[in-house]
């Protein structure tokens, strides 16, 4: 930020200015914040590449015990992840495929890359969504509830569940659900999605509830506890105090007060957990079968097959710095003072 | 390092055990791992021993995919799982922290430019990290998951430890230090460091409670060091298709890592009530 600007008139400062010069400094932003994005994902690329293709030996874990028996095969595969070519080379052949859609050959399959996953990616959009969409009014009720009776057992009781919560990993609240709610104590719900290769998931509802419960479970803790504190810190400050004082019910000042102000910092931890269910699925979805890029990255790296992992780890990482940018954005466009920052 | 400390407030371990969040998780973590310590001396079985017809109710916690006792499998099965995670958390503690603390210390462009490419490490989600290095292994040792989660970790500690350094790099008592002009390792070492360690313990707890799920979450999906060897979250795998009939196959893991889990949390969550509330940050 360059701070060579006069201090403008406070006048001008109540009203987001909006004339070309506003415009064009948050075209500034956006654009030098997309650039971090992208050369973000630059440097992951590289990562990604370096870490399955010059690390170990590919050739060697694919084949395993074969690969002292077959020469053949061991030429075949190395001449098909062009082991002969150097690495800088391979790695530009590489991102030029991923840039042009067309990010190589499956090595179990031998089918193109993009065109075994693209359901999957839409099927783990849905699952991500799906438990963004009931999340977030769960991790605001509960943090309103508990901020409500701070100070008195309901909290204490609800915070100390929250940080159980918390701890445990998500297949240990996947399981703990699957024995509750569909094999052990009660019967009601399907233990794994059965994917058909012509259907969606989403077409037995049923079947989502799992997954998208045990995602919720797993990330409504972290959202609730910072949304919480948030709440205490607006509730125990001078302008609610006035609102008290003035008559306003408890229940408005929560709303209008203390929500609202609440927002941002959610926001910015909903983002956090957003992006860390990127990976979560990852386990959620081997638990329930459920047939997305979590599932599909796992048996892919049980199959050492380099191209698939490749890309769709990229993808993951690609969804955790569009997020990202996006919680920044809208944290922004959120609070006054910062819109005013950008645009003076 | 608590000879640094003023002589009037106490050690933070000791004000840690007057807390009861502390010292209840301390319990449980304890319990378990001195469940899974006794393992070769008071298991019932040996860690491979065939007991009964496999998924019978034999034993107290009845027998597993093989027909191995669970409850043998079950103590045996966290050796590993407790080692690997100790280990990865002290690695991630010791790379965040000198890589957080240097950037705070150093400031400038230094900062700017390491903690954008520890931006960088942070657009992995944790398992992912290890996922993608072992893609190109054959069979993971114990010590390449040790690296993994140690490297995994380290991005996120080294911003929480730069954020801590922040506030003490500028602080009269290390001004006074560099301007006696000791050397720089000196400075961090003897005036940095040991003002920081309660937050960095409240951090290296939470981290602990994210080794033992990220391991045994690998367990789970199949990458373990050992097939044949008991652990935890293999357990869990190896017999999930018995859930509804010999049930404590499988629960009886999960189960353990949930109450180990939640010691390690509610000790690191202890921990940090004591950073936020004593003043020595």
């Amino acid at each position: 930020m360059t701070l060579v600007a006069t201090l403008p008139d406070p006048l001008q400062d109540v009203a987001p200015p909006r004339n070309r010069s506003g415009a064009a400094a948050w075209m500034y932003w956006l654009v030098r914040r997309i650039g971090l994005a992208v050369l973000t994902l630059w440097f992951v690329s590289i990562l990604v590449f370096l870490a399955t293709a010059a690390l170990g030996d590919p050739v060697r874990a694919i084949l395993g015990r074969d690969y002292d028996a077959s020469p053949g095969r061991v030429a075949a595969l190395e001449d098909q992840l062009n082991v002969d070519q150097p690495l800088v080379q391979r790695y530009f052949s590489w991102l030029g495929g991923l840039l042009t859609g067309d990010p190589g050959t499956s090595l179990a399959s031998q089918q193109p890359v993009a065109e075994l996953i693209s359901d999957n990616v839409l099927n783990t959009l849905v699952l991500v969504l799906l438990s963004a969409v009931v999340m977030i009014p769960v991790a605001f009720a509960i943090a309103m509830v508990s901020a409500h009776y701070r100070r008195r057992r309901g909290d204490t009781v609800i915070q100390t569940v929250l940080l159980t919560l918390a701890g445990l990993p998500e297949f240990v609240i996947g399981v703990l659900l699957v024995a509750l709610f569909s094999t052990t104590v009660f019967k009601l719900l399907p233990a794994v999605t059965i994917s058909s290769p012509t259907g969606n998931p989403w077409d037995s509802p049923d079947a989502m509830v799992l997954p998208v419960a045990t995602l919720v479970l797993a990330v409504a803790p972290y959202v609730s506890r910072i949304v919480r504190s948030t709440l205490l810190d607006v509730l125990d400050s001078d302008y609610v105090e006035l609102a008290r004082l003035k008559g306003i019910p408890e229940s408005v000042v929560m709303r209008k007060h203390a929500l609202l102000n609440a927002i941002v910092p959610g926001i910015q931890v909903i983002a956090l957990q957003l992006a860390w269910l990127a990976g979560g699925v990852v386990v959620v979805e081997t638990l329930f079968s459920y047939p997305g890029v979590g599932l599909q990255l796992v048996d892919s790296v049980r199959n050492h097959d380099v191209p698939m992992v490749q890309v769709l780890s990229m993808i993951i990482a690609a969804v955790y710095v569009v997020v990202n940018l996006v919680a920044d954005l809208l944290s922004i466009l959120l609070t006054p003072r910062s819109r005013t920052a950008i645009s003076s | 390092m608590s000879t640094t400390t003023p002589p009037t407030t106490p050690s933070t371990l000791r004000r840690a055990l007057r807390q009861r969040r502390f010292t209840v998780g301390l319990a449980i973590t304890l319990v378990v791992v001195v469940f899974a310590v006794v393992a070769p001396f008071l298991a019932p079985f040996g860690e491979n021993e065939v007991a009964g017809p496999p998924f019978s109710k034999e034993g107290l916690l009845g027998t597993d995919y093989l027909g191995q006792d669970v409850l043998t499998r079950l103590m045996y099965g966290g050796e590993a799982i407790l080692l690997i995670s100790v280990l990865g958390t002290l690695l991630g503690m010791v790379l965040g922290i000198l890589i957080g603390v240097v950037a705070a210390y150093a400031g400038g462009w230094w900062d700017e430019i390491i903690m954008r490419l520890n931006d960088v490490t942070l657009a992995f989600p944790q398992i992912l990290l290890a996922l993608v290095v072992l893609t190109a292994v054959e069979q993971p040792t114990a010590w390449i998951i040790v690296v993994l989660v140690g490297v995994s970790h380290a991005p996120r500690v080294a911003r929480v430890s730069r954020g801590v350094a922040l506030g003490i790099v500028s602080r009269d008592f290390v001004v006074a230090a560099e301007a006696l002009g000791e050397r720089r390792s000196r400075v961090i070492l003897a005036e940095v460091l040991p003002n920081m360690t309660t937050p960095l313990l409240a951090e290296a707890g939470l981290r602990l409670t994210y080794s033992i799920g990220l391991v045994a979450a690998l367990g789970f999906l199949g990458f373990s060091t050992d097939p044949g060897a008991a652990n935890w979250g293999q357990m869990i795998n190896e017999n999930r298709l018995a859930l509804s009939t010999q049930g404590w196959a499988v629960l009886a893991p999960v189960l353990v890592i949930a109450i180990f889990t939640v010691g390690t949390n509610l000790m690191a969550d202890g921990i940090a009530q004591l950073a936020q509330r004593g003043g020595d940050r």
